[in-house]
């Protein structure tokens, strides 16, 4: 028979590690606690956060975008499509500017690549749909966010500017 | 108009006292009080599973349940609904009669131990002498009902995890059984009005068992958890090795049933843990009135602990519970009893350990 550690027998007979989890859990126990009631609070976000996509207007009403497709060509999933063709009045714009909410793995490339800060990744994050078609977005849909959304988008990337 | 009332009233109570001295008035009687009584465990149960859930959630900085009504109060309502209302999946070849049968066995049984349990000095369907043989016996034989849960769900887990269950609650009935011969020894009495009776000295709260049976008071405590098959004793049904157990293949009400039973179980410890330890009714500082609201208190406590170490113990692995249920508890409460008895025998203390000497 080996030797016996009378420390630690004593210790299991007094059920030290039992006293010391009470002690522990009670300490929890009346600690305030970290949950949120999440549709009524929301946890705090980051302007750097990278939502749903949005396309922007300038503040005189026309939109941002010129159809130069460097988010098309850097985004990793393809989820972007684009066509354009020049307007009557000779400016550049898209035709169809389409986004697969499906395939999006909000990696935040577009809006890195984008010179003119035209599709940008708001701070929405609930926009959860019951059939797969409504995550199709269209140009449409996304000018749509950006009129919700520019409030928020404006202010998020003025106070991310000094970092860029 | 008066007089018409009072002698309505003269006739209703003749007739009514008449009734109550007969045959079918005392089994009237009867049933009420088993209503009662089974009225306030389903209602315990209901807030009980709220309790446990709620003490969880704090020991884990969540807050629990806290949106189906006011602080989450109708969550144990809305599940027991989403459960009744579910679908019964009987699995194949399974013995559909031993199938049904198991969860109700476990139910009833739980129910019935409550027959002898006093809430209040004389508060019991049944004063019967041998309380505490009978509380025992009804409780051993809630085993058979996640044995037959287990055997009849024809599947690998339930089975293994009644099998377990089994033994499990078979080793710690032997150091429970010999716990509560050292509170018998000292009362010189089985039953639970007379055990109380014996713990009702001048200085309260030390007056009760816990002092002089001390170290049981920790070994009946932790039998009980493993009686009642809850965390760190949960073996049969350890979600990481067999699913849940003899649960398995158990949906809706069966389900209900199995789950309702074990809450009850564990309600049951906490009242023989307050009865048998902590005086039941007794106030704990002498001058104060004893009554019901003590021994409710006092159950609320214990189910309290039952959720704190269902919070912050890991679970027990099979061969450290059968050596702490055979090499540790056993002797030790064996050795305990014939220490109580030389105790109580030979009057060490005065009536410290031989109540019936002092008429407690």
């Amino acid at each position: 028979m080996g030797k016996i550690d009378y420390t630690r027998a004593v210790k299991y007979f007094f059920l030290a590690d039992v006293w010391a989890g009470m002690r522990l859990g009670l300490k929890y126990f009346f600690s305030p606690k970290a949950t949120i009631n999440y549709p009524n609070e929301k946890g705090p976000l980051s302007p750097r956060f990278r939502g749903e996509h949005a396309l922007r207007r300038y503040p005189n009403g026309e939109e941002r975008c010129i159809a130069c497709k460097l988010c098309e060509a850097i985004c990793p999933a393809q989820a972007i499509t684009i066509d354009a063709e020049p307007r009557e009045d000779g400016s550049r714009r898209t035709t169809r500017y389409d986004i697969d909410m499906t395939k999006c793995i909000y990696c935040g490339f577009c809006q890195e690549a984008c010179p003119v800060d035209a599709i940008v990744e708001g701070p929405n994050f609930e926009f959860s749909t019951e059939t797969r078609e409504e995550l199709f977005y269209d140009k449409e849909k996304l000018l749509e966010n950006g009129e919700r959304w520019e409030a928020q988008i404006a202010r998020n990337l003025e106070i991310d500017a000094p970092y860029r | 108009m008066t007089e018409i009332f009072s002698h309505l009233f003269t006739i209703i109570g003749s007739v009514l006292s008449d009734l109550m001295s007969s045959d079918f008035g005392f089994a009237l009687i009867l049933i009420g009080q088993g209503l009662l009584m089974a009225v306030f465990l389903l209602l315990s149960a209901y807030f009980l599973i709220y309790a446990d859930r709620k003490v969880w959630a704090a020991v884990q900085l969540r807050k629990g349940p806290n949106v189906v009504g006011a602080f989450g109060l109708l969550q144990s309502g809305a599940d027991m609904l989403k459960l009744v209302f579910k679908e019964i999946v009987v699995p194949a070849g399974s013995d559909k009669f031993v199938f049904f049968l198991a969860p109700v066995v476990s139910f009833v049984m739980a129910i019935l131990a409550w027959a002898v349990i006093p809430l209040n000095d004389g508060w019991q369907l049944s004063n019967i002498n041998v309380a505490i043989l009978y509380v025992f016996a009804i409780s051993s034989l809630e085993v058979y009902g996640v044995i037959m849960g287990g055997w009849a769900s024809n599947s690998k887990y339930p089975f293994l995890g009644s099998l377990r269950s089994a033994a499990q609650m078979i080793s710690y009935e032997v150091s429970i059984g010999l716990v509560i011969i050292g509170v018998i020894i000292s009362t010189g009495s089985m039953n639970f009005g007379a055990i109380v009776a014996a713990q009702d000295t001048d200085y309260g709260i030390f007056g009760w068992y816990w002092l002089p049976h001390f170290p049981m008071l920790f070994l009946f405590f932790i039998s009980a958890l493993a009686e009642t098959n809850r965390p760190p004793f949960d073996l049969p049904e350890a979600e990481s090795e067999l699913v849940a157990g003899f649960q398995v293949e158990y949906s809706s009400t069966p389900f209900l049933l199995f789950m309702a039973g074990e809450l009850i179980a564990v309600f049951l410890m906490c009242a023989l843990t307050s009865l048998l330890f902590f005086g039941g009714w007794l106030s704990p500082i002498p001058g104060l009135p004893d009554g019901v609201f003590w021994m409710l208190l006092k159950m609320g406590f214990f189910f309290f602990i039952f959720a704190m170490i269902k919070a912050i113990t890991p679970r027990y692995r099979y061969d450290q519970l059968m050596r702490l249920g055979w090499k540790v508890f056993l002797p030790f409460s064996l050795v305990w009893v014939v220490f109580v008895a030389f105790l109580a025998k030979f009057e060490v203390f005065g009536g410290f350990y031989a109540r019936y000497l002092i008429g407690g």
